[in-house]
């Protein structure tokens, strides 16, 4: 495992770039300053539980802290929770906070108001849900005190609550957390290393965030969302720049100091630049995933769910979306390469020749396979357009439809025909930690329609997914996971197409910079 | 031969632009023998290579041949302009003479033609563009409505000019139906202007289907029109210039001679 | 010559805008009714039930009927509400406030640079017609207009941003951070857009100022002697003034095509990018309050140029 990740950056500029800025070096940390930041997208949903959506997931950790979080290790560590105790069984959870919480307003971050963020988040999110699904009883018991008592097992108590991506349990005050989890929070107001500078908020152009002077950081190292989270500069600016092209000529001329997310092929010009610094915030990466849509035909059938495995072939793939082999691996495990239950188990190999015998199998009758194509997501669209031509080749009818992202995702929740405004494949990519286990993995519910768009059903799955939710012996959650893996291979909720990394790039005076899958600016000085 | 000549010296920027056109339509229509591929297909070994002798205007990032893919994307733009100029002008004239002959319609007609133009062209063709499914039809009707009020405005006023006009008023008192006044009198006086009208509807039709299309919200992507060429290769402005350059002159040239024929035959037919 | 325009013109003129103004309300209205999709889904989201869907509907007066609707649209466009954006639930006039100096900046800049460079050019073309100059600025005015906008954008960012780094990239600094900050800024995405522009003008200042020429007290002032300078200064630039003050203001809505354009292309945060998002996104109530607001500056400064007109012109009378 650690051999691949080795392969993966080894001999590349990246890898040395990597070492160089890693976490800060023996220099002091300097105050002050704005930082100028070019995210990934535009934010324009400020609740991260009302949206699954990254950017908005960022902004959560901007403004807001949790409970608890994941290190570097997918360790869960307290955050602001300060100790807690737990019965002998398992059943009982008694949480305490630290005494030096304090919302943006000033008020004082009490259990109460925990209580009330855990139960709006447990609606939405499917780990949340599954928590909540196995709660009896969860209260504040003082201001500083919470209990949570199963009245079934339930084996991810700390990694449910300290979760690190979408969506995360950020807390909120409750007056409002308790507004109903179908109306958006629109008052930004957390516990966390920033405040939102509400008024100066341009949507489709700029957030500002300030420091947050009240934070009290833990007195332990940052290792990813866990440990002290110490602001340096004054404010962050996030300043959408939706044109890559652009972006890079801004970063070039010093007119911002960190792009999230270049594009690839900007990569190698960029990192020759003096001043600038490539980084990569991930080191697992990304995987691309192909999701047939199991409720209508022709992928309703199994067998034209494996044609589409032997289809893809993933360095062509990559190739295409990705470009730049030292950023792209190919990885058989749904679990993504590089993560705790990382598994080849029942993958297949590339095979055009038994991909075009299981769709005659599978009684394809030459109908339009709809396939969904966001032209403004650079990766999905490049990926979308290469399963279109290998069905074509295969002496498929193909439909590329063109769109952009957000009419994408609202299409994809429409289970209609494909003449109707439905849809056969969409394509699209997730980080490691929304995919590393069968818990998190969306793609194994195998829950039907209660499972996200594609509503892939398999109640063996969803059965072997609750056991494995329900382990505690890691031996025991090894096997399941690996049994599951070959399930997925057999069954094809989804084919991966690929894993990449996606590199961000900065001024070489921003320091401090942290390796995280999701972007989080603490900790970041400007070293004038 | 003589008077070809002559033709050519009094009309220069007229043959210039007939020539020219002619070109671009051929290289449109006989795309398939010009050396061109499928304009689709994609080879992602062949990224973002500049001009060469196999590729002749490089590749873009899918590694899809620019030549090919520039001289299929006349087509689009050529379709539109024609299939909008045309459009505009048969509606146009059709609203214009019955506003023109209509008192009471003509309040109404008139009213709805000033909200129309009162909204700039690209922003209500955005409009239109958000309200339905992209395709090559739903882009020209997007072009086609906020043409339209041009032609009425100018049908309606040559109506009501020549409705005026002695012989028409004599015309009308020796008893000649409407129909017949139209055809003898009225839509002969209205060919010309209509014809300039015309050429100009056409290159801007061209100009803002590549607008939309660069903007995100016109011809489908899919479809390699040269704004649609152009939007794809914006962000490779740094690395891969011949991305935007190439289609961008072919569309350039192509609205030039267009404007060029308008305005050679504004001159001959003495439009003003 | 005020008074001979009267209150009366300026009355008649100005109640006229108020019916164009309520067209185009109204098709902005139909715009969000036919809109394919219902909003209240949209602003529900992913997880939304369909109890959540009614309250939202309830809550935007989607369940009345039509002509109540029409009614309630009306009333608040008179309380100057033009509603809220389905993303971020600001109120759209926060939106365009946020993004007004930008574009008002780009506007002013473009149209300075025009004018003061096409009128000249038009004269001129005009007064030595048919001479290889007036041949010249022909060629370079229907170029001006065959020409891209965003293709003429990159090619100028190319060559002076990028190859000679004269002037930035992108971006957009207000003048309250400096001016001359905020200009170099504004000059590349202002002379893009001033080249087509100036096209426009100075064919249609070439074409007016030839009409006048041919007038008859324009060859009685040369009969008589007056030096070719003040004839054109005197008598035919006050004549075709009137014209060109007219195409300016049509000029308007050509404008605003263009600045849409140029400021996706120049990331310039103004009322074009608003729209193009908005557009993309189908966030209908902020597509409805651009078009509202565009539109309504367009047929002001329309009305404005008629008034100016009649002041030039005194021949006109409505």
């Amino acid at each position: 495992m650690s051999l691949d990740r080795r392969e993966f950056l080894v001999g590349t500029a990246a890898a040395a770039a990597l070492l160089a800025a890693g976490p800060a070096a023996a220099q002091q940390p300097k105050r002050g300053g704005t930082l100028r930041f070019v995210p990934q997208a535009d934010l324009k949903i400020l609740d991260p539980i009302w949206t699954t959506g990254y950017i908005t997931r960022n902004h959560g950790y901007m403004v807001y802290d949790t409970l608890f979080g994941t290190d570097d290790n997918f360790q869960i560590k307290p955050q602001m929770v300060d100790r807690w105790t737990v019965s002998k069984d398992n059943m009982k959870w008694t949480f305490t906070l630290r005494d030096d919480l304090v919302w943006h307003d000033g008020t004082r971050v009490t259990a109460a108001d925990c209580v009330a963020s855990i139960l709006r988040w447990g609606k939405r999110d499917t780990l949340g849900r599954l928590l909540l699904g196995a709660t009896g009883r969860l209260e504040a018991q003082n201001a500083k005190t919470f209990v949570l008592e199963l009245k079934e097992p339930y084996g991810l108590v700390l990694e449910s609550l300290g979760k690190p991506s979408s969506n995360v349990p950020f807390m909120m005050p409750e007056r409002i957390a308790k507004l109903p989890d179908s109306e958006q929070v629109k008052d930004p107001i957390g516990s966390g290393p920033y405040r939102m500078v509400l008024k100066e908020w341009q949507p489709g152009n700029e957030v500002v965030y300030e420091r947050f002077a009240d934070y009290n950081p833990r007195s332990e190292p940052p290792s990813g969302t866990t440990g002290g989270k110490r602001v340096y500069v004054d404010r962050v600016i996030w300043r959408y720049i939706p044109d890559p092209a652009t972006a890079a000529a801004a970063i070039q001329a010093g007119e911002v100091d960190f792009w999230e997310s270049p594009q690839l092929d900007f990569v190698p010009q960029l990192e020759k630049h003096p001043n600038l610094v490539v980084f990569i915030t991930d080191p697992r990466g990304n995987q691309g995933w192909i999701r047939p849509n199991t409720v209508i035909p022709p992928f309703d059938n199994k067998k034209a769910r494996q044609a589409l495995a032997y289809l893809v072939d993933q360095n062509i793939y990559l190739q295409a979306a990705i470009g730049q082999p030292r950023f792209y691996r190919t990885c058989p495990s749904f679990y993504m390469c590089g993560t705790p239950y990382e598994t080849g188990a029942g993958a297949v190999t590339p095979d055009p020749e038994r991909a075009k015998a299981l769709f005659k199998e599978a009684g394809y009758d030459g109908r339009p396979i709809v396939v969904i194509d966001p032209t403004d997501q650079p990766q999905i669209h490049a990926a979308a357009l290469v399963t279109g031509e290998l069905l074509r080749q295969i002496g498929l009818n193909v439909d590329v439809q063109a769109t952009d992202w957000s009419t994408a995702i609202s299409r994809r929740t429409s289970r209609n025909p494909t003449n109707q405004g439905g849809w056969n494949l969409f394509h699209t990519w997730w980080i490691s930690p929304d995919l590393m286990n069968p818990a998190v993995n969306a793609g194994f519910t195998g829950a039907g329609d209660a499972g996200i768009w594609g509503w892939h059903r398999n109640d063996e799955m969803a059965r072997l997914r609750l056991e494995w939710v329900r382990a505690t012996d890691e031996a025991k959650r090894r096997s399941l996971a690996e049994q599951l893996h070959r399930m997925a291979w057999d069954d094809v909720p989804y084919v991966p197409w690929g894993q990449y990394l996606q590199p961000s790039i900065h001024q070489k005076k921003v320091k401090g910079v942290l390796q995280n899958p999701a972007a989080i600016l603490w900790n970041i000085w400007l070293d004038a | 031969m003589r008077d070809a000549a002559r033709f050519v010296r009094n009309n220069p920027t007229l043959v210039i632009g007939l020539v020219a056109f002619t070109l671009i339509v051929v290289s449109a229509v006989f795309a398939p023998l010009l050396f061109t591929g499928d304009p689709r297909a994609i080879s992602p070994l062949r990224r973002l290579k500049p001009p060469s002798e196999l590729n002749w205007f490089g590749t873009d990032h899918f590694g899809r041949d620019l030549w090919t893919r520039t001289l299929y994307g006349g087509r689009i733009s050529l379709v539109v302009g024609s299939v909008v100029a045309g459009a505009s002008l048969v509606l146009g004239t059709a609203i214009g003479l019955v506003s023109g002959y209509n008192r009471r319609l003509d309040a109404i007609v008139m009213r709805v033609m000033d909200g129309l133009m009162a909204i700039p062209a690209i922003l209500l063709a955005l409009a239109l563009m958000a309200l339905v499914r992209a395709s090559v039809g739903s882009v020209i009707v997007a072009l086609v409505v906020p043409e339209i009020p041009r032609t009425v405005r100018l049908v309606r006023g040559q109506v009501l000019s020549l409705r005026e006009h002695t012989m028409v008023e004599a015309a009308q008192a020796l008893g000649a139906r409407t129909p017949r006044i139209l055809g003898r009198y009225i839509l002969p006086a209205l060919v010309a202007p209509l014809i300039v009208q015309g050429t100009y509807a056409c290159a801007s039709a061209m100009l803002v289907e590549a607008y939309l299309s660069f903007l995100g919200a016109g011809t489908p992507p899919v479809i390699p029109s040269w704004g649609n060429i152009m939007a794809e290769g914006r962000a490779y402005v740094q690395l891969a210039f011949w991305i935007v350059l190439f289609p961008g002159l072919f569309l350039a040239l192509t609205v030039l001679s267009v404007n060029l024929i308008g305005d050679g035959l504004r001159d001959r037919l003495k439009v003003r | 010559m005020a008074g001979r325009v009267g209150g009366a013109f300026l009355l008649k003129r100005t109640l006229a805008t108020i019916p164009v103004m309520g067209m185009v309300a109204l098709f902005v209205f139909v715009l969000l009714r036919v809109a394919p999709g219902d909003p209240a889904a949209i602003i529900a989201g992913d997880y939304a039930t369909a109890e959540d869907i009614a309250r939202i509907r309830t809550a935007l007066g989607l369940d009345q009927p039509m002509h109540v609707q029409v009614a309630i649209w009306f009333g608040r466009l008179l309380r100057g509400d033009l509603g809220t954006s389905i993303f971020s639930g600001l109120p759209v006039t926060t939106l365009i406030a946020q993004r007004l100096e930008p574009t008002v900046s780009l506007t002013v800049l473009t149209m300075l640079v025009s004018v003061l460079l096409a009128v000249p050019l038009g004269i001129l073309a005009a007064w030595r017609q048919g001479s290889w100059i007036d041949r010249s600025i022909m060629v370079f005015a229907v170029s001006g207009f065959s020409m891209p906008v965003f293709w003429l954008g990159f090619l100028l960012v190319w060559a002076f941003a990028i190859q000679l780094s004269w002037l930035p990239v992108q971006g957009f600094v207000p003048m309250s951070q400096g001016v001359w900050a905020s200009l170099r800024h504004l000059i590349l995405p202002a002379v893009t857009l001033s080249l087509v522009f100036m096209a426009l003008i100075a064919r249609m200042t070439r074409a007016s100022m030839l009409g006048v020429l041919q007038e008859d007290y324009i060859r009685t002032a040369h009969a008589k002697g007056a030096p070719p300078g003040t004839v054109l200064a005197r008598h035919a630039l006050k004549n075709a003034s009137a014209p060109i003050v007219t195409i300016i203001g049509l000029g308007f809505a050509l404008l605003i095509g263009g600045v849409v354009v140029t400021e996706s292309v120049f990331a310039i945060p103004g009322i074009g990018r608003l729209t193009v998002d908005a557009i993309l996104r189908r966030d209908y109530p902020v597509i409805q309050g651009v078009i509202l607001i565009v539109s309504g500056v367009y047929v002001l400064l329309n009305l404005v140029v008629d008034l100016v007109y009649a002041l030039l012109d005194p021949r006109v009378r409505y």
